[in-house]
């Protein structure tokens, strides 16, 4: 499969010895959706503007589109279309001017009424950018990076702070594009939208990929797809054994969280029985019982300890 | 073909930011005009206003008054002592008469209105009571268009609408984009960046015609100021300095990432040069010591320049002084500000 996208080793330290990407390696195939999944602070945009030739590595090779950065650089761009995590773009235009204004700087693109059609725009086109909901602004963004027809599409947190409805709206649009045979490379701090919008993931922490695959393939890195989560009322002789817990059949590992018990199921209802006769053989009552499929949250909590959003 | 497009749509884009931003539209249109009106008739020329004076009450004072009176210069009044001496401390009148004798005038000898005013009443008092001039004089006011206040200010004013506007124009402009990380977003287009900047020194270009036009035809209309030079030496004294300025803006924003620091150092640039380059009051007010450093500021020279074409109808090429002065603050700025320029 062709490459879209290839890093290797990068590293970038900022002055005041913050290590934001610290030797991370990427490859990207050509015609996928990938996300970089990650809590805040984890160095997703620091890569993502190294990968778009906006920050300098301190180390490491970036190959986009089988090019380098500096000596192909302009011809690059023609290819690329870049949303960033924060612009604010310019007040006093109307959206179609912003538009028009933008694929005024490519030499071939999209037709601006098609890609205002696109994001469903059209009714908004002669409105101000400063009179524009957060939602239709961020489409905005995204269409500012489509209308110059690129190969490639990198989305910095394109759904942040958006309502569920926009976010699905967003999502369309970003599958359009990639049905039209674009690859795109997305940052995302939302499980739910890496699981259903992308080919695969890396879960980016602390500046390293700490797992790669397609969802469904680290979700299963789990051992179980469901996690039944419990809390005991209080009393009791004992506190629970976490290793007890485990040896529940079909569990495949157990952990505490807030108070409560968090279990990795393959099979709950062969699992269930078994832990409610354990509870009562020990004397606990259960306050709290639910079983859900296992997210990609589960994975970055069994790998660092943490959750995603607490950053 | 896509290179003249993007400058285009870069042009409009700045264009369109200015028109649509009402409180610009004031600083740069109304606000020069409104100070023009306001210092045009602070300073009016004509009739100058009277000198008020007091006559203390007592005897002979009604007879001092009418004497007074013949002055033209003076209004005087009669006022109990207190009251006058009051008058005297807070300026509402120059000078105290009192119908004493001998007659005594009391006033502050530092103003110059009351050293006028105790001339005019001593004349006055003197030739009511008998005193034959030997000598036959007339008066002849002079007070032509082309040398009075306003005349003086237009240009002035014209000159430091151009500063500011490239200053603020350019400087804070570029600043703002950088700060809304809208400059990033620009670099990773395939934009070239000669077409952005010069797309936001043309749009300086055109709002200096604008202004031109808006501050000289006012002037025209309600002060009767009259243009002798040329009105391609004009626009060209007005290219150069709008150039000039935006070449300074430029600079000032190569590194700014603040709306503090950039609102900080063009202050700092711009103040001094109000004060001295001739704005409000001629630049020769100031020592001789500091005339080779003030003549050297772009701003006197754009003022001079302007004042030289507009009033006099100089040459521009009488004025190569100035706008070589003109062309190096812009040439230097220009060339540091695209080596120290962050585009992110
Ligand atoms: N310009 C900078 N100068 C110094 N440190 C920086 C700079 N930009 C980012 N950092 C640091 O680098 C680390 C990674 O930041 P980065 O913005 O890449 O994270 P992120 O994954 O995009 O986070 P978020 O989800 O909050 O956007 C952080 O610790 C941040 O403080
Ligand atoms: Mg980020």
């Amino acid at each position: 499969m062709a490459i879209a996208i290839r890093c290797q080793g990068l590293y970038k330290r900022y002055d005041g010895d913050v290590c934001a990407v610290d030797g991370l390696d990427l490859e990207v195939y050509a015609g996928e959706c990938f996300g970089l999944l990650g809590p805040n602070g984890a160095g997703k945009t620091t890569t993502i503007e190294i990968l778009e030739g906006l920050r300098e590595a301190t180390a490491g090779t970036v190959e986009i589109l089988g090019r380098r950065w500096g000596r192909h650089g302009r011809a690059l761009r023609e290819a690329l279309g870049i949303s960033l995590q924060e612009t604010k773009l310019p007040d006093k235009l109307t959206v179609r001017e912003v538009l028009r204004l933008f694929r005024s700087f490519y030499a071939r693109g999209a037709d601006v009424e098609a890609v205002l059609a696109r994001i469903e725009l059209t009714e908004k086109a002669d409105t101000w950018v400063s009179k524009l909901s957060g939602g239709q602004r961020q489409r905005l963004a995204v269409a500012c990076a489509l209308v110059g027809d690129p190969e490639l599409l990198f989305l910095d947190e394109p759904t942040t702070g958006l309502d569920p409805q926009s976010r699905r709206q967003l999502w369309d649009i970003i599958r359009g594009f990639k049905e039209g045979g674009g690859t795109v490379l997305l940052t995302t701090h939302y499980m739910d939208e890496a699981e259903r919008l992308c080919d695969r993931v890396a879960i980016v922490d602390g500046g390293r990929v700490i797992a790669l695959g397609t969802p469904a393939e680290l979700i299963a890195t789990l051992g179980g797809e469901h996690i039944v989560e419990f809390d005991v009322e209080a009393g009791g002789d004992e506190p629970l054994d976490p290793a007890l817990l485990a040896r529940v059949r079909s569990v495949s590992g157990a952990r505490r969280e807030n108070g409560g018990w968090r279990l990795q199921v393959r099979e709950p209802h062969a699992a269930l029985p078994e832990l409610i006769a354990h509870l009562q053989a020990a004397g606990r009552r259960l306050a709290r019982l639910t079983i859900r499929h296992a997210s990609l949250e589960d994975v970055f909590v069994t790998l660092t300890g943490r959750r995603l959003r607490d950053g | 073909m896509g290179r003249r497009r993007a400058f285009g749509h870069l042009l409009l884009w700045r264009l369109a930011e200015f028109r649509r931003e009402p409180e610009v539209i004031f600083w740069v249109f109304v606000f020069p005009l409104l100070l023009a009106i306001g210092l045009g008739i602070a300073f009016r020329d004509g009739a100058p206003a009277k000198l008020p004076v007091a006559v203390i009450e007592g005897a002979g004072a009604a007879e001092m008054a009418a004497a007074l009176a013949a002055a033209p210069e003076l209004a005087c009044e009669i006022m109990e002592p207190g009251q006058a001496a009051r008058a005297l401390r807070l300026g509402k009148v120059v000078l105290l008469a009192e119908p004493s004798d001998p007659v005594t005038y009391r006033f502050d000898p530092s103003r110059p209105e009351s050293l006028l005013a105790r001339a005019a009443a001593d004349a006055a008092l003197q030739r009511a009571a008998g005193r034959r001039d030997p000598v036959a004089v007339r008066d002849e006011a002079v007070s032509e268009p082309g040398g009075r206040y306003i005349d003086f200010l237009i240009p002035g004013l014209l000159g430091m609408n151009l500063m500011g506007g490239g200053m603020w124009g350019v400087g804070y402009v570029i600043v703002e984009m950088r700060i809304r990380m809208l400059l990033k977003r620009l670099m990773a287009t395939p934009m070239r960046r000669s077409d952005f900047l010069l797309a936001i020194v043309a749009s300086r270009l055109i709002f200096m015609l604008a202004e031109t036009a808006v501050l000289l035809c006012c002037g025209r209309e309600l002060f009767d100021v009259r243009i002798q030079g040329s009105v391609a030496a004009i626009l060209c004294v007005g290219l150069l300095g709008s150039l000039c300025f935006s070449g300074l803006g430029l600079l000032t924003a190569s590194r700014a990432r603040k709306i503090e620091t950039i609102s900080g150092l063009v202050n700092l640039v711009m103040l001094p040069m109000y004060v001295l380059s001739g704005v409000f009051f001629s630049a020769e007010r100031f020592p001789a010591a500091v005339q080779p450093f003030i003549q050297a500021l772009p701003l006197t020279a754009l003022n001079d320049a302007l004042r030289a074409v507009i009033l006099e109808g100089a040459t521009l090429a009488s004025q190569w002084h100035e706008l070589c002065i003109m062309g190096a603050w812009g040439g230097i700025a220009f060339a540091l500000a695209l080596r120290w320029f962050r585009w992110s």
